[in-house]
Protein backbone atom coordinates (compact mmCIF):
# COMPACT_ATOMS: atom_id res chain seq x y z
CA UNK A 1 0.00 0.00 0.00
CA UNK A 2 1.37 3.97 -0.88
CA UNK A 3 1.88 6.10 1.77
CA UNK A 4 -0.91 8.56 0.45
CA UNK A 5 -3.51 5.49 0.36
CA UNK A 6 -2.72 4.57 3.62
CA UNK A 7 -3.49 7.99 5.07
CA UNK A 8 -6.71 7.88 2.77
CA UNK A 9 -7.56 5.23 4.29
CA UNK A 10 -6.60 5.36 7.87
CA UNK A 11 -8.71 8.86 7.82
CA UNK A 12 -11.41 7.60 6.64
CA UNK A 13 -11.24 4.84 9.31
CA UNK A 14 -10.64 7.11 11.82
CA UNK A 15 -13.88 9.57 11.20
CA UNK A 16 -16.29 6.00 10.49
CA UNK A 17 -15.62 5.55 14.08
CA UNK A 18 -16.50 9.47 14.78
CA UNK A 19 -19.70 9.37 12.52
CA UNK A 20 -20.82 5.97 14.02
CA UNK A 21 -21.34 7.61 17.15
CA UNK A 22 -23.85 10.07 16.01
CA UNK A 23 -26.07 7.20 13.71
CA UNK A 24 -26.29 4.02 15.98
CA UNK A 25 -28.80 3.66 18.42
CA UNK A 26 -27.43 4.60 21.74
CA UNK A 27 -28.13 1.22 23.21
CA UNK A 28 -25.38 -0.28 21.13
CA UNK A 29 -22.48 1.25 22.27
CA UNK A 30 -23.63 2.30 25.71
CA UNK A 31 -22.68 -0.61 27.35
CA UNK A 32 -20.27 -0.41 29.97
CA UNK A 33 -18.21 -3.77 28.95
CA UNK A 34 -17.68 -2.32 25.46
CA UNK A 35 -16.96 1.28 26.99
CA UNK A 36 -14.24 -0.58 29.23
CA UNK A 37 -12.82 -2.58 26.59
CA UNK A 38 -12.48 0.52 24.28
CA UNK A 39 -10.81 2.46 26.89
CA UNK A 40 -8.37 0.13 27.50
CA UNK A 41 -7.65 -0.36 24.31
CA UNK A 42 -6.49 3.42 23.83
CA UNK A 43 -4.24 3.16 26.93
CA UNK A 44 -2.62 -0.19 25.51
CA UNK A 45 -1.61 1.23 22.10
CA UNK A 46 -0.05 4.50 24.01
CA UNK A 47 1.64 2.38 26.32
CA UNK A 48 2.89 -0.04 23.35
CA UNK A 49 3.74 3.09 21.19
CA UNK A 50 6.17 4.95 24.18
CA UNK A 51 7.63 1.61 24.77
CA UNK A 52 8.31 1.19 21.25
CA UNK A 53 9.47 4.32 20.70
CA UNK A 54 11.37 4.32 23.66
CA UNK A 55 12.97 1.05 23.52
CA UNK A 56 13.21 0.57 20.03
CA UNK A 57 15.27 1.06 17.00
CA UNK A 58 14.20 -0.97 13.57
CA UNK A 59 13.70 -4.32 15.08
CA UNK A 60 16.36 -3.92 18.27
CA UNK A 61 15.97 -3.30 21.36
CA UNK A 62 18.23 -0.80 21.65
CA UNK A 63 18.81 1.89 24.85
CA UNK A 64 19.86 4.99 24.55
CA UNK A 65 19.52 8.62 25.67
CA UNK A 66 15.90 8.62 25.17
CA UNK A 67 15.56 6.31 28.49
CA UNK A 68 16.96 9.63 30.47
CA UNK A 69 14.82 12.10 28.40
CA UNK A 70 11.80 9.96 29.12
CA UNK A 71 12.37 9.94 32.90
CA UNK A 72 12.38 14.03 32.90
CA UNK A 73 9.25 13.88 30.17
CA UNK A 74 7.84 12.20 33.69
CA UNK A 75 8.66 14.01 35.99
CA UNK A 76 7.39 16.87 34.35
CA UNK A 77 4.10 15.16 33.63
CA UNK A 78 4.10 14.52 37.37
CA UNK A 79 4.15 18.70 37.90
CA UNK A 80 1.94 19.25 35.37
CA UNK A 81 3.71 20.86 32.94
CA UNK A 82 2.45 21.23 29.54
CA UNK A 83 2.82 18.80 26.60
CA UNK A 84 4.26 21.13 24.44
CA UNK A 85 6.99 22.26 26.63
CA UNK A 86 7.24 18.46 28.30
CA UNK A 87 8.14 17.11 24.69
CA UNK A 88 10.47 20.15 23.90
CA UNK A 89 12.47 19.62 27.16
CA UNK A 90 12.49 15.65 26.98
CA UNK A 91 13.78 16.54 22.86
CA UNK A 92 16.49 18.75 24.64
CA UNK A 93 17.74 16.36 27.38
CA UNK A 94 18.27 13.81 24.54
CA UNK A 95 20.07 16.36 22.49
CA UNK A 96 22.39 17.44 25.16
CA UNK A 97 23.17 14.29 26.50
CA UNK A 98 23.96 12.41 22.73
CA UNK A 99 26.02 16.25 22.50
CA UNK A 100 27.66 15.21 25.46
CA UNK A 101 28.65 11.48 25.41
CA UNK B 1 -14.56 42.06 31.87
CA UNK B 2 -14.85 40.21 29.10
CA UNK B 3 -16.56 40.91 25.95
CA UNK B 4 -16.74 36.49 25.56
CA UNK B 5 -18.29 34.41 27.62
CA UNK B 6 -16.66 32.43 29.83
CA UNK B 7 -17.37 29.14 27.85
CA UNK B 8 -15.93 30.66 24.97
CA UNK B 9 -12.74 32.01 26.73
CA UNK B 10 -12.17 28.55 27.76
CA UNK B 11 -13.01 26.64 24.30
CA UNK B 12 -10.23 28.76 22.35
CA UNK B 13 -7.87 28.53 25.27
CA UNK B 14 -7.70 25.02 24.87
CA UNK B 15 -7.73 25.17 20.80
CA UNK B 16 -4.86 27.57 21.43
CA UNK B 17 -2.78 24.98 23.82
CA UNK B 18 -3.68 21.56 21.92
CA UNK B 19 -3.03 23.47 18.49
CA UNK B 20 0.60 24.02 20.14
CA UNK B 21 1.63 20.77 20.00
CA UNK B 22 0.46 20.49 16.36
CA UNK B 23 4.30 21.91 16.14
CA UNK B 24 5.43 18.35 17.59
CA UNK B 25 3.21 16.10 15.32
CA UNK B 26 4.55 18.35 12.08
CA UNK B 27 7.98 18.03 12.89
CA UNK B 28 7.90 14.28 13.68
CA UNK B 29 5.88 13.63 10.83
CA UNK B 30 8.68 14.88 8.08
CA UNK B 31 11.24 13.49 10.31
CA UNK B 32 9.48 10.34 10.28
CA UNK B 33 9.24 10.34 6.22
CA UNK B 34 5.97 12.30 5.27
CA UNK B 35 6.20 15.53 3.38
CA UNK B 36 4.60 18.13 3.96
CA UNK B 37 1.35 17.60 2.03
CA UNK B 38 0.90 14.16 3.00
CA UNK B 39 1.49 15.35 7.38
CA UNK B 40 -1.10 18.54 6.35
CA UNK B 41 -3.32 16.43 4.87
CA UNK B 42 -3.49 14.12 8.24
CA UNK B 43 -4.33 16.42 10.27
CA UNK B 44 -7.00 18.01 8.28
CA UNK B 45 -8.81 14.08 7.61
CA UNK B 46 -8.01 12.69 10.08
CA UNK B 47 -7.62 14.94 12.61
CA UNK B 48 -7.38 12.99 15.84
CA UNK B 49 -3.97 13.86 17.48
CA UNK B 50 -3.41 9.90 19.16
CA UNK B 51 -4.18 8.05 15.85
CA UNK B 52 -1.95 10.90 13.88
CA UNK B 53 0.84 10.41 16.20
CA UNK B 54 0.25 6.14 16.07
CA UNK B 55 0.30 6.39 12.15
CA UNK B 56 3.59 8.28 11.58
CA UNK B 57 4.83 6.36 14.64
CA UNK B 58 4.47 3.01 13.44
CA UNK B 59 5.78 4.52 9.63
CA UNK B 60 8.54 5.95 11.77
CA UNK B 61 9.49 2.39 13.15
CA UNK B 62 9.26 0.03 9.38
CA UNK B 63 9.33 2.78 6.80
CA UNK B 64 6.80 2.14 3.74
CA UNK B 65 6.62 -1.37 4.30
CA UNK B 66 4.38 -0.85 7.41
CA UNK B 67 1.68 1.14 5.75
CA UNK B 68 -0.87 -1.46 6.58
CA UNK B 69 0.09 -1.69 10.02
CA UNK B 70 0.03 2.47 11.10
CA UNK B 71 -3.50 2.34 9.46
CA UNK B 72 -4.64 -0.19 11.16
CA UNK B 73 -3.38 1.36 14.89
CA UNK B 74 -4.54 5.04 13.96
CA UNK B 75 -8.04 3.02 13.23
CA UNK B 76 -7.84 1.03 16.44
CA UNK B 77 -6.87 4.58 18.44
CA UNK B 78 -9.95 6.19 16.69
CA UNK B 79 -12.41 4.26 18.84
CA UNK B 80 -12.55 6.38 21.82
CA UNK B 81 -14.25 9.56 19.14
CA UNK B 82 -16.68 7.01 18.43
CA UNK B 83 -17.63 6.75 22.32
CA UNK B 84 -17.66 10.73 22.75
CA UNK B 85 -20.16 11.07 19.56
CA UNK B 86 -22.40 8.94 21.59
CA UNK B 87 -22.19 11.50 24.64
CA UNK B 88 -22.62 14.33 22.22
CA UNK B 89 -25.56 13.20 19.96
CA UNK B 90 -28.35 13.89 22.39
CA UNK B 91 -26.62 17.36 23.77
CA UNK B 92 -26.15 18.56 19.83
CA UNK B 93 -29.57 17.36 18.36
CA UNK B 94 -27.78 18.33 14.79
CA UNK B 95 -28.90 16.27 11.44
CA UNK B 96 -27.50 16.59 8.18
CA UNK B 97 -24.38 18.11 6.67
CA UNK B 98 -23.85 19.30 10.59
CA UNK B 99 -23.83 16.27 11.71
CA UNK B 100 -21.03 15.31 9.47
CA UNK B 101 -19.34 18.38 10.49
CA UNK B 102 -19.82 17.45 14.40
CA UNK B 103 -18.91 14.00 13.36
CA UNK B 104 -15.15 15.66 12.51
CA UNK B 105 -14.92 18.13 15.10
CA UNK B 106 -15.95 15.29 17.90
CA UNK B 107 -12.36 14.74 19.54
CA UNK B 108 -10.83 14.81 23.23
CA UNK B 109 -10.51 18.27 23.71
CA UNK B 110 -14.11 19.56 22.37
CA UNK B 111 -15.95 16.43 24.15
CA UNK B 112 -13.76 17.64 27.56
CA UNK B 113 -15.07 21.35 27.56
CA UNK B 114 -18.35 20.62 26.58
CA UNK B 115 -19.13 18.26 29.16
CA UNK B 116 -17.80 20.19 31.78
CA UNK B 117 -20.27 22.84 31.26
CA UNK B 118 -23.52 23.44 33.24
CA UNK B 119 -26.17 24.79 30.50
CA UNK B 120 -27.20 23.01 27.30
CA UNK B 121 -26.56 25.99 25.84
CA UNK B 122 -22.82 25.98 27.31
CA UNK B 123 -22.42 22.53 26.09
CA UNK B 124 -23.28 23.16 22.77
CA UNK B 125 -20.92 26.29 22.62
CA UNK B 126 -18.29 24.91 23.97
CA UNK B 127 -18.25 21.56 21.71
CA UNK B 128 -18.33 24.08 18.79
CA UNK B 129 -15.91 26.75 19.79
CA UNK B 130 -13.52 23.85 20.89
CA UNK B 131 -13.81 21.85 18.24
CA UNK B 132 -12.79 24.46 15.66
CA UNK B 133 -10.64 26.29 17.46
CA UNK B 134 -8.82 22.98 17.50
CA UNK B 135 -9.07 22.59 14.07
CA UNK B 136 -7.68 25.50 12.95
CA UNK B 137 -4.74 25.98 15.55
CA UNK B 138 -3.97 22.33 15.05
CA UNK B 139 -3.79 22.65 11.38
CA UNK B 140 -1.66 25.73 11.51
CA UNK B 141 0.95 24.98 13.85
CA UNK B 142 1.12 21.16 11.92
CA UNK B 143 2.50 22.99 8.96
CA UNK B 144 4.82 25.10 10.88
CA UNK B 145 6.05 21.65 12.78
CA UNK B 146 6.05 19.85 9.01
CA UNK B 147 8.46 22.67 7.32
CA UNK B 148 10.49 22.88 10.61
CA UNK B 149 11.09 19.39 11.03
CA UNK B 150 11.88 19.57 6.79
CA UNK B 151 14.87 21.66 7.33
CA UNK B 152 16.47 19.92 10.82
CA UNK B 153 18.29 17.21 9.26
CA UNK B 154 18.60 13.94 11.46
CA UNK B 155 15.98 14.01 14.15
CA UNK B 156 18.48 11.85 16.32
CA UNK B 157 20.84 14.93 16.82
CA UNK B 158 17.93 16.83 18.15
CA UNK B 159 16.59 14.63 20.17
CA UNK B 160 13.13 14.65 18.04
CA UNK B 161 13.06 10.25 18.63
CA UNK B 162 12.58 10.98 22.07
CA UNK B 163 9.95 13.59 21.55
CA UNK B 164 7.72 11.14 19.95
CA UNK B 165 8.03 8.91 22.94
CA UNK B 166 7.54 11.86 25.15
CA UNK B 167 4.53 12.72 23.47
CA UNK B 168 3.18 9.08 23.38
CA UNK B 169 3.89 9.13 27.29
CA UNK B 170 2.09 12.76 27.48
CA UNK B 171 -1.02 11.33 26.23
CA UNK B 172 -1.27 8.42 28.22
CA UNK B 173 -0.68 10.36 31.58
CA UNK B 174 -4.02 11.88 32.07
CA UNK B 175 -5.52 8.39 31.67
CA UNK B 176 -3.58 6.40 34.33
CA UNK B 177 -6.03 6.86 36.98
CA UNK B 178 -6.89 3.61 38.55
CA UNK B 179 -4.95 0.28 38.85
CA UNK B 180 -6.25 -1.64 36.01
CA UNK B 181 -5.71 1.01 33.50
CA UNK B 182 -1.84 1.08 35.17
CA UNK B 183 -1.73 -2.32 34.91
CA UNK B 184 -2.68 -2.67 31.08
CA UNK B 185 -0.36 0.36 30.28
CA UNK B 186 2.41 -1.61 31.98
CA UNK B 187 1.66 -5.13 30.69
CA UNK B 188 1.02 -3.47 27.00
CA UNK B 189 4.42 -1.37 26.78
CA UNK B 190 6.47 -4.64 27.60
CA UNK B 191 4.44 -7.00 24.64
CA UNK B 192 4.96 -4.59 22.48
CA UNK B 193 8.99 -4.07 23.62
CA UNK B 194 10.14 -7.51 23.84
CA UNK B 195 8.09 -8.90 20.46
CA UNK B 196 9.82 -5.81 18.70
CA UNK B 197 12.74 -8.02 17.07
CA UNK B 198 10.33 -11.11 16.35
CA UNK B 199 7.66 -8.98 14.34
CA UNK B 200 6.97 -7.11 11.27
CA UNK B 201 6.99 -3.48 12.69
CA UNK B 202 3.80 -2.01 13.78
CA UNK B 203 2.25 -5.44 14.71
CA UNK B 204 3.79 -5.54 18.42
CA UNK B 205 1.30 -2.40 18.96
CA UNK B 206 -1.16 -3.98 17.53
CA UNK B 207 -0.71 -7.15 19.84
CA UNK B 208 -0.77 -5.12 23.13
CA UNK B 209 -4.19 -3.90 21.68
CA UNK B 210 -5.48 -8.14 22.10
CA UNK B 211 -4.26 -7.11 26.10
CA UNK B 212 -6.68 -4.34 26.52
CA UNK B 213 -9.38 -6.31 25.07
CA UNK B 214 -8.42 -9.62 26.98
CA UNK B 215 -7.87 -7.57 30.39
CA UNK B 216 -10.98 -5.67 29.26
CA UNK B 217 -13.41 -8.62 28.72
CA UNK B 218 -11.99 -10.44 31.95
CA UNK B 219 -12.36 -7.91 34.03
CA UNK B 220 -8.97 -8.66 35.82
CA UNK B 221 -6.88 -6.43 37.76
CA UNK B 222 -9.88 -4.44 39.01
CA UNK B 223 -9.93 -3.58 42.73
CA UNK B 224 -12.06 -5.68 44.57
CA UNK B 225 -15.76 -4.54 45.37
CA UNK B 226 -15.34 -1.08 43.38
CA UNK B 227 -17.93 0.20 41.13
CA UNK B 228 -20.47 -2.06 42.59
Amino acid sequence: MSLWLGIFIASIAVYSWKLLGYVVPKTVLDNPKIAKVASLLTISLLAALTGVQMLTSGSKIEFDARIPALLVAAVLLAFRVPFIVMVAVAAGAAALIRLVF
Amino acid sequence: MSRFSPVATMSVGVGFATGLYGISFGALATTAGLDVWQTQVLSLLMFSGGSQFAFIGVIAAGGPAAVGAAVISAWLLGVRNGFYAVSMNPLLEIFGWKRLVAAQLTIDESTGVSTSQESLKDKRAGFWITGMSVFIFWNSMTLLGAVLGDALGDPKQWGLDAAAAAAFLGLLWPRLKERQALAVAALAFFVAVVTTPALPAGVPVMLAGIVAVVVGVLNIFERKGKGE
